[in-house]
Formats: structure tokens, sequence, C-alpha cells
């Protein structure tokens, strides 16, 4: 039922022994290895709540697992509101439970280094696929370049990585494309101009290219907080999973397909010992692959498009059908010898449980992705991972003043030229917040965003196109347009969830509290819709919640608009895009 | 139907003053058609704490504005249709401390005393009391029952709401470009969408508010003046007051451009506590400024010290307008008859709208004004100059 760790036995990443870490969870000792996040520490030993919410007192644990979503709260050391997936564990840490809103009791130790390069020529946001290219580019292309990211080490959400605590001795084996990886990772981390900020985020982008950075334990008090001026800035600042509402999603127990993920390739932790996957697209197949790895019994697939949707999709361009055949032909095979069913045009529209996820109802759509009545079933579970394809992390550039455009798959994206230059010059993007397409397209676009960028910090105009990365771009950017016609969000999601359904998970927001504001007060949208429902006002800044918020209101009110997904820039505005204590703020270095 | 429609009053403009006007108006039968360009109550109504103050204020004309307006936020909020009357007042106060010299905040307490305000001269021993988790370097304080606290947000969807139900209209993303005359009189609204017929235009359009006047004929000066809030994460009650640095008065009045910030704190029904405020006159300039921040953060840990470990998360601001002598412009403009002012209430308009919106339908119907209305005339020097 609860989450577990797998057994370093027989483990095919062969994990060896961490170093025990002398922790304490609500006063009472609490095994620990060195490398785990607090998230990890908990759910190894079979707690998946942690943190109350305010107003209905209700338990919650991680559920985007990757720092998105701020609803896996807990207090380390006193200081309440950081996010169990992001922060590693120390030898005396003293983590509470937080009950609905603290106040913080700092019992910790400030200890801020200053070693921060103040200026680069180039500044990389983000080392996953796409920054972790566009720093190897711009680096090669002879400029200085600094790359900041919120993990321990490269790779972002697609190479995620067993700490190197676990001593992994074939760490290649829970990867695609690990070669390939790890020799740039390590040419990175050699690579006399590039310089990696690891455990650091930038929290502000002032005109100018001027990036705030702050450094240390994730949501701690004492990080360093400082600028880094950039001549070029490349944002590849990727993308987390779209969770589609509905009763019982906020239960613990109820996860992001990404989460699930990230939890099991970086912690080896199985998220239950029964596990649903749901939602749409071809992402779920590795999720449900992971889980395998770390011994969960998963109990079904269910994809809500049809077959007969998928098909008709991917053959509107049979090339870049063929190219991933194989690779979906080995999934196949994958999920056939654990018996995996795998459904289409079936998901999850119900979870049932008092504290946690026990059952949930499953149910056969239409073509709108309305439930057929009569087809409900339930089946009992110990988890559930959903992931209705992926929202891009847009914030950074719509501070700097990107225009922004709808994606393949409808939702919001950054305008770029094909130098991979926003609208604002000397800014570039690459990755996912350019359109949801994958980490091959995420590369490529990477190595033309830093070579690009590379030019405009050298002021040598605009560089030589490469063949092949442009081909290589246009044939991700196919490959992408394919996916979205293959598994698109058709509009009857709305029909799962009710008007007691919580919409905004951190400020408690239900369907009708927000339907309600639109009918009682006719707001339609933007920041007087939140404050006039509280949704999108709470840690995550709506991250989660902003796409349904704007779908659920439009459905209220008679105005054309562009499109379902068609998402103000305003919902996407979030000057501080990750809190800051405000001592740090305070003690935040001096301008140049 | 753009072009079929009349009514008695256009309101241009759906923040909190122009729908404190709409309200007031409507609640005597006037009609009237409320258009905004953009969303309703999302412009500087959206951007401010929720300020219904009195203790900001030297004795003058302002100030008598807002004690009466204080006075008619009651009797606003008493006639505004159930389903949306809570607005989130709090009589929660204001507590204006030093922690310096106390001479200047206690001669200031002592005018605004003579001028009817209940303002309380406190030891630094009861400081505490008030607050408990003050800095312990508090000089002096002054304690103002009459500050209160409302949503601006929910406050403006409501009086347009009581708008609405007494069979006004209100109409977003709508523009009004220009008026109509005839006869040297208004007698219509151009907007995006056609013709509006009326015998009234009121110009409440906010920072906006020039550019109207000079779009309808007739151009005041109303500039922006731009100020931010930091929003930290939800906290348990942690500050009763609206808790102020003494600095603070000072700044209302200046005209300085250079970057001004007065420690402003208070807590929220949804828990998160307020830190403001800056102002800087910066024209419409909306981008980020760490230094802004960084400033504010500051003088809120200089108060209150258990602040430095909370997390601020989130940021906004919004353009504050004023006319160059700091006081409201309310009332008919006399060059263009028909054409009406309320704007130019800087940082107060949630405070001053329940009685702006009161003395324009006085003025609009010929009533006895409840304040003297001669101080906000549109035909003063400061706001004719161009």
């Amino acid at each position: 039922m609860n989450a577990y760790l797998r057994p370093a036995e027989g483990d095919p990443a062969e994990v060896g022994t961490p170093d025990a870490v002398q922790i304490t969870v609500d006063g009472q000792p609490m095994r620990a290895l060195a490398g785990q996040t607090v998230a990890a520490v908990m759910l190894a030993n079979g707690r998946d709540a942690w943190r109350t919410t305010r107003n209905a007192g209700r338990p919650r644990g991680v559920f985007c697992g990757i720092g998105a979503c701020y609803d896996c709260l807990v207090v380390v050391n006193g200081i309440p509101d950081i996010r169990a997936c992001q922060r590693t564990i120390r030898a005396g840490d003293a983590i509470t439970t937080q009950r609905g809103a603290v106040l913080p009791e700092s019992t910790e130790v400030r200890e801020v280094s200053k070693s921060a390069p103040k200026a680069a020529d180039v500044v990389v946001v983000g080392a996953g696929p796409a920054g972790v290219a566009a720093a190897l580019a711009a680096g090669d292309a002879g400029v200085s370049v600094v790359v900041i990211d919120g993990g321990r080490a490269v790779g972002g959400q697609f190479n995620r990585q067993l700490p190197v605590e676990f001593k992994a001795r074939r760490p290649e084996r829970l990867q695609h494309g690990w070669g390939a990886f790890t020799v740039q990772r390590d040419r990175l981390a050699k690579h006399s101009r590039i310089t990696h900020l690891a455990e650091s985020s930038v929290w502000a982008f002032e005109q100018g290219n001027r990036l705030w950075v702050q450094r240390g334990p994730a949501d701690g008090v004492g990080r360093e907080v400082f600028a880094v001026d950039a001549k070029a800035v490349v944002l590849a600042t990727g993308a987390y999973d779209r969770v589609l509402p509905f009763p019982g999603w906020d239960l613990p127990g109820v996860y992001s397909a990404g989460a699930a993920q990230a939890l099991a390739k970086g912690h080896r932790i199985a998220v239950g010992k029964r596990v649903l996957v749901a939602g749409t697209g071809p992402f779920l197949l590795p999720v449900a692959e992971s889980l395998i790895g770390v011994g969960a019994q998963v109990v079904g697939l269910l994809e809500a498009n049809s077959l007969k949707t998928v098909r008709k999709g991917w053959s509107t361009d049979p090339l870049v059908a063929t190219g991933k055949f194989r690779e979906a032909l080995g999934y196949g095979v994958l999920l056939a010898r654990h018996r995996i069913p795998l459904r289409h045009g079936w998901t999850v529209i119900a979870a049932h449980g008092e504290d946690h996820v026990e059952a949930v109802t499953i149910a056969r759509l239409d073509a709108d992705w309305n439930p057929i009545p009569g087809s409900e079933r339930r089946i009992e579970v110990g988890a559930v991972c959903l992931g209705f394809g992926f929202t891009a992390q847009l914030e950074l550039a719509v501070s700097a003043r990107c225009e922004l455009t709808a994606g393949p798959d409808g939702g919001p994206a950054v305008t770029v030229d094909a130098n991979q230059q926003t609208t604002t010059p000397g800014v570039y993007a690459a990755g996912e917040l350019t359109g949801i397409g994958g980490a091959d397209l995420a590369s490529a676009e990477g190595r033309v965003a830093g070579t690009a960028a590379a030019h405009h910090a050298l002021a040598a105009g605009i560089p030589p196109v490469v063949a092949a990365d442009v081909a290589e771009v246009v044939k991700g950017r196919r490959f992408a347009g394919a996916l979205a016609r293959a598994y698109p969000v058709r509009e009857g999601w709305r029909s799962w969830s009710t008007q007691e359904t919580v919409v905004c998970r951190c400020e408690e927001v239900t369907r009708g509290d927000i339907e309600g504001a639109v009918v009682e007060r006719g707001v339609h949208d933007g920041r007087a819709l939140k404050l006039t429902s509280r949704a999108g006002l709470g840690l995550c800044q709506g991250r989660v919640c902003s796409r349904t918020v704007a779908a659920l209101a439009a459905g209220q009110y008679d105005v054309p608009k562009a499109g379902q997904d068609d998402v103000p820039k305003a919902e996407m505005k979030r000057p501080i895009a990750v809190p800051v204590r405000l001592r740090d703020l305070a003690d935040a270095q001096e301008e140049l | 139907m753009p072009g079929a429609a009349t009514a008695d009053v256009v309101v241009v403009g759906a923040g909190i003053v122009g729908a404190a006007c709409a309200e007031a108006l409507t609640a005597v039968g006037v009609k009237v058609v409320v258009v905004d360009r953009g969303a309703v109550a999302s412009g500087t109504t959206a951007s401010g704490e929720g300020n219904v103050l009195v203790s900001d204020k030297e004795p003058g004309p302002e100030l008598e504005l807002a004690i009466a307006s204080h006075a008619e936020w009651s009797a606003v909020l008493a006639r505004l249709p159930e389903r949306v009357a809570d607005v989130e007042w709090e009589d929660k106060g204001g507590f204006v401390v030093a922690k310096t010299d106390p001479g200047p905040l206690k001669e200031f307490a002592a005018k605004q005393q003579a001028a009817g305000v209940d303002a309380r001269v406190i030891s630094p021993e009861d400081a505490f009391e008030l607050e408990p988790l003050l800095t312990r370097n508090v000089t002096i304080g002054v304690h103002y029952p009459d500050d209160a606290q409302l949503q601006p947000v929910l406050a403006a969807t409501a009086l347009l709401t009581a708008v609405r139900d007494r069979g006004g209209s209100v109409r977003s993303g709508m523009d009004a470009l220009s008026v109509r005359t005839a006869a040297g009189r208004v007698v219509g609204v151009e907007t995006s969408a056609g013709e509006i017929a009326c015998g009234a235009v009121l110009n409440a359009c906010g920072p906006w508010a020039g550019a109207f006047g000079a779009a309808a004929g007739a151009p005041i000066q109303v500039l922006p003046r731009r100020g931010m809030i930091l929003v930290t994460a939800p906290l348990p009650q942690c500050v009763r007051h609206k808790v102020y640095d003494a600095d603070y008065v000072g700044a209302v009045g200046s005209g300085d451009a250079e970057l001004q910030t007065s420690t402003v704190v208070e807590s929220t029904r949804a828990g998160t506590v307020l830190i403001g405020s800056s102002r800087e006159r910066i024209g419409f300039d909306d981008s980020i400024r760490v230094k802004v921040l960084r400033e504010l953060a500051r003088k809120a840990v200089g108060l209150f010290p258990f602040l430095g470990d909370v997390a601020v998360m989130r940021t906004y601001g919004g353009f504050r307008p004023y006319a160059p002598d700091h006081l409201p412009i309310i009332g008919p403009d006399p060059r263009v008859p028909g054409l009406w002012h309320a704007a130019g209430h800087e940082g107060a308009g949630i405070g001053l709208a329940a009685s702006t919106g009161r003395l324009i339908t006085e003025l609009f119907l010929g009533l006895t004004p409840h304040v003297a209305p001669d101080p906000f005339r549109v035909d003063r020097p400061a706001v004719l100059a161009s």
C-alpha cells in the first residue's frame, strides 16, 4: 500500500551502501541515507504525507516531485515552507510536519559563501538536455558561460541520476542515452569556460539581462543572493506535468507521472506497491518502466486517447512516426512481459480514501473525453500517477518580456526565431519552453541557442547555419506536431470534477469557487479572477492550476476565445520566480 | 447592442473609484453603463493593499474626505447584495511606530487629534502589547483605531455586482476612445464597440485619467507613481494591525522622483503578510527592480525581525494616480459640460472611493455635498496646468 525504498539487492543499477545520516522526524530518529531528499526519506519510511493544509487540514505530500507544485512543504530545523522534494538532508536535520501555516523558529546556522560569479558572456538557466547542450555550444564557441540549475547534478528531469552517495555501479541501466549524456556531463564539468552553479535558482530577471540567483540548500535561510550580469541568456527552464482535476486528486498517493519517475530514477523509491498510471502521451511508458524497475506492480496504463486518435495523429507524419516506432515496440514488449494492460480510451475520474488513495474509479471515455455512463470500475491501488502532457516553465521568459505563442499542444510557449532568439534581443530559449517536443529536440535547440548566444555575446552577428542542427530541429518540431495530434487533451476533462473538487491545491479553491467568482462577480480572467477566487495565489503561483482555471472560467461566459488552452500571459507572470527568504533578499549583494 | 446603448452616465474605468461612483449613482436611480478597456478591477485596484486610512494624512481637505469616507464605506457595504457583501473589511486599526526621535511623530499625532482623528500615543512598553513581534527598538507609537482594510478587488467587483443588479451594465474589454458633444454638451461616448449615447461621462481612469481627459478634449494633470508590495508565504496570525514605520507619513505628500520606501506591514485574512510600499516616479515602467524589493525587505525586517526567516513568494505593484498637488480631482469639468472626473486619488483610492462616489452623486444631482467639494475641483491650477 505504502511507498517504499527498493532493496539494493537485485537492483539492476547495482546500488552500493550509502552512509546512514542521523536525522529526526517529529522528534523521533528516522532511517535516512546520504543523498536522499526529505521526501525520499519520508517515502522510504512509508510516510506519504507530512503537511496539512491551512483551511481544511487535509494531508499532503509529494505531488509534482520536481519542485513546481509546492505541495510537499515541510519544516526543516524550524524553517517552514521547504519543498521536501528539493531539499537534500544533512546530518542533524530536525524535520517536522508542517501543520497549516507556521511561523519560523530558526535553529539553522547561516553560512553564506561569497564566491559567486558576477558576470558571464552567456548565462544558461536550466541544466537539462537543452541547457547542457546550450552551455557546451556556447563554451565551445569561446565565451564564458554560467549554468544555473536547481539540481545537485546536471541532467534535468530527463537524465535524472542517483545521488553520488548511492555509489551505483551500473547507473546506465536506469537511463536512456546514458553514454551520450555522460560524455556531455563530463565535458561540461571539465570545460574551462563553463561554471556550473548547482542547487541554485534564478528568482528574478531584471531588464538588461541581470539574473538574480540564490544558492544553497533548497528553500533554506541563509542562501546567498547575488546578481549575474549576462551579455546573452539562454532560458532552458523545461516543463512540468499537466494534471487535470477530479474528485480526490489532492489525496496523498496521487502523484504526477513525473514525480513517480523522478523518485524511482533519482532515489529508487516506489510510490506504491500497486500503482496505476494514467493520462495521455508516450511519456507514460517510461514512467511505467521506472515503476517496474523499483519493483512496483503496475496494475494498468490508461491512455485517455483512443487508439484511433493516436494512430490518426501519428499517421499525419508517417516519417516521424516510423522513427519512434521501434521505441514504442520496445515498451510494448516490456508491458507484455510484466502483464501490464494498456487500455486506450480510459482514464481515472475519481480517487477514493480518507487520508490516502485506497482505490480509484476508472471510466471509458468518449471521443471528447466525457466518461461513458456505466463504464465505471473501481480498482484498489496504493498510488496513481497522472500526466496529461506538460506545461512549460515560463515565468523567466515572461519577466524577460519574451512574446508567447501557442505551442504544438495548444499550451503557452515562447516565440523564437531560427536561432532560438526570443523577441527580446539577447535572450534565447531552448527546449520545452518553446513547445513540448522531448529531449532530442531540446538538445538540438540548445546547440543552436548556445551558439547563437555566444555570437551575440561576442557581437559577432548571426552564426553560420549548421545544417545538421537545423535538420535535427526541423525533425524534432515535426515530431512535436505529430505528438500533439496523437495525444490531444479533449475538453471533456471538465466533466470529471464537481463543484466541490479542489482546483487550486495551494489555496484549496474549488471549482465552485472559481465558477462562482465568474458568475457572481463578473470577473473573467487575470488578476481579478485570482483575487476574487484566490486560485493561483499560493506558493506555486498558479503553476499547477492556471491552465485549468482559465479553461473553467472560459466555460462560464460567452466570449470568443482563441483556443481552450490559450493562457493569458498574465497567468504566467511571476516576477519572483521562486520564494526568497526576506533576510536573504535584504542581504542581497550590492549591484556592480 | 453597440450604438443602441444609452445611459444617463457612462463611467469610464471599472476600478474601485469608477465602481464606487457607479454604485452610488445607481443607488439613487441614475442609469449607468461602466466601460473598461481591460478586465474589471484589474489595474491600480488590483495592485494595492486595500488601505482605508486616516493615519497617514495631515490635517486638510484629504483628511476630511478620508474621515467621511471611512463612515461612508459602512453605508455602502450595508447596501451591497448579500451574496457579494463580504469584502474582507477589517477594523484592524493602524499602528505607527518610530524607532528614532519620538518628537516628530508625537507632534504629527497632536495635529491629527486636533483635526478629529482618534490618535492614541503609545509607550514602547505598551507597543509590544499591541504587536508582540515588533522590534524592541521602538521609541514611541501612535495607535489609530479607525484605520481599516478591505480587499479591493472583492470590493470593486461587489460594487459592480450591485450596479448590475440595479439595471446598470458593466462592459469589460471596451475601450472608451472619446466623447461626442452636441451644442457644446456631452451626448455620447465613442468606444471601440460603437457609441453609447449619454448625458454625462465620468472619467475614472485612474493613472490613465490624464490620457482620457485629453481624448475627451479636457486634459488634466494625473501622473503615475509606481508602488511595489511584497507578499509572504501564508503565516498564522502574527501582525495584528497595519504597522507603519513613522517615515511613511513623510513619503505620501512628496513629489521626489527618487525611490522612496516606507515600511507598512500587515497580515491579510488569507494569512499572507503584505509588505509595502515603494514610491517611484518612473512613468509606466513596470519592470521588476530588485533594488526596490531589497529596500522593502530590509525595512520590514527592521520593523519585525521574525520576518527575516519568512519566505516572500510574490511581488506585485501598480501605478498610483496623483495630481501635482496630491489631492484627488472630483467634479464636473467646466471646459466640457457633461464631462466629469473622479481621479488622482494616489495611494488612497480604496479608502476615498466611498465618499468620492457619494460626492459625485451629490454634485450630479445638485444636492448639498457631505464634504466641501472645492479643494477637489477640476479647474484648479495644479490640475489644468499643462
